[in-house]
């Protein structure tokens, strides 16, 4: 093959490798900007695997982050909003002490969806139990229902809110599980900001996940387990 | 025939006088096209908008095109970042104009994402 043939060819090859690297990040910067098309895939279940040995008392990262995402004041009067609870828990007769972040537990069978009047309360494909605000009447029933406490009525008008977390006066909210986060391929802001990576959080489905070998492997409870709801969220060393 | 030059006249007249009148001049942000036409996106994007919020909200679909967070993206003024902050801003605008309330700000956020992050970046 002649000299020229040969810098020809690798004149197309740089040519080609260089066409691929200019519009490559384009097209994914392309998909970012504009978000998923598709519907979420009901062969998901999201669910979080909550490690309260790893739990430090007296820390609240995980409640700053979710009140700093999510717009929510911080207050925790009767009639602010809380998504996410630090628990400190005693066993009396032995004296044993954990800490553990409380939240909605996104369960399989939601009595919060068992008691909406509208359907607002719902339960997405993939495992994440919502309010949609457009339905919400702000009754409250889901509130009484909920055997977690999870859920918060908002009082006051809201403003400044975080664009992809839409919150206002007249209905009730609960821990969306980040879920405007994960459907951008993100953890919940609580089980980022853990420092201890107390908070794991995977596809209960998948049993390849993270979150599924460790619950085949360590001793995990569901909170409440009696009421046979099937709780998204577990957690170990209670 | 006079009586019903003079009848035509005076149907005209307030036609003209409507047409004359002037539209609401808008702080359109970035502006452009995205979607489809100015004329059938005044009278059609409420439902596109109520279309999309039930897909968003229980399928998950974040596409943006056709999303309000995607029309303010593009719409909400280059000068404060809002889509109701001032009397000719996007949404506010043409709503006080026609007398239509608009609910969707006492929950959603009128700013664009960057200016809400760069906010909140602290």
């Amino acid at each position: 093959m002649s000299d020229i043939d040969l810098r020809r060819r690798n004149f197309f090859k740089t040519s080609l490798g260089a066409a691929a690297v200019a519009i490559a990040p384009g097209i994914l910067l392309f998909d970012l900007a504009h978000g998923k098309p598709q519907s979420v895939g009901g062969k998901v279940r999201w669910g979080m695997l909550i490690d309260t040995t790893q739990c430090r008392e007296g820390c609240n990262d995980c409640v700053t982050a979710c009140n700093k995402e999510n717009g929510l004041s911080g207050g925790t009067s009767a009639t602010d909003s809380q998504w996410i609870r630090k628990v400190e828990i005693k066993e009396i007769s032995t004296g044993r002490k954990v800490s553990l972040p409380m939240m909605c537990q996104h369960c399989d069978k939601p009595p919060c969806v068992d008691v909406c009047p509208t359907g607002a309360s719902f339960k997405r494909v993939d495992g994440i139990v919502l309010v949609d605000r457009h339905l919400c009447i702000g009754c409250r029933y889901c509130m009484m229902a909920c055997p977690y406490k999870a859920r918060s009525f908002v009082h006051e008008p809201v403003t400044g809110q975080n664009p992809d977390v839409p919150r206002g006066k007249g209905t009730v909210e609960s821990c969306t599980l980040c879920v405007h986060r994960v459907d951008n391929g993100q953890q919940p802001a609580c089980a980022e900001s853990c420092p201890n990576k107390a908070i794991l959080f995977g596809d209960l489905n998948d049993p390849e996940s993270e979150i599924s070998k460790k619950i085949r492997s360590v001793a995990s409870v569901q909170v409440r387990a009696d009421l046979g709801l099937n709780t998204g969220v577990r957690y170990q060393g209670l | 025939m006079k009586l019903f030059a003079s009848l035509l006249l005076c149907l005209c007249l307030p036609a003209a006088w409507a047409a004359g009148t002037s539209t609401p001049e808008l702080d359109i942000g970035k502006g452009g096209q995205c979607v489809e036409d100015v004329q059938w996106m005044r009278k059609n994007h409420m439902n596109l908008l109520r279309h999309q919020r039930d897909e968003t909200v229980h399928k998950g679909v974040r596409d943006t095109r056709r999303s309000l967070k995607g029309c303010i993206e593009c719409h909400a003024s280059t000068r404060d970042h809002s889509v109701t902050a001032r009397a000719d801003s996007f949404c506010v605008g043409c709503h006080s104009y026609q007398a239509v309330k608009v609910d969707c700000f006492e929950c959603h956020s009128d700013k664009r994402k960057s200016a809400w992050l760069e906010k909140n970046a602290k």
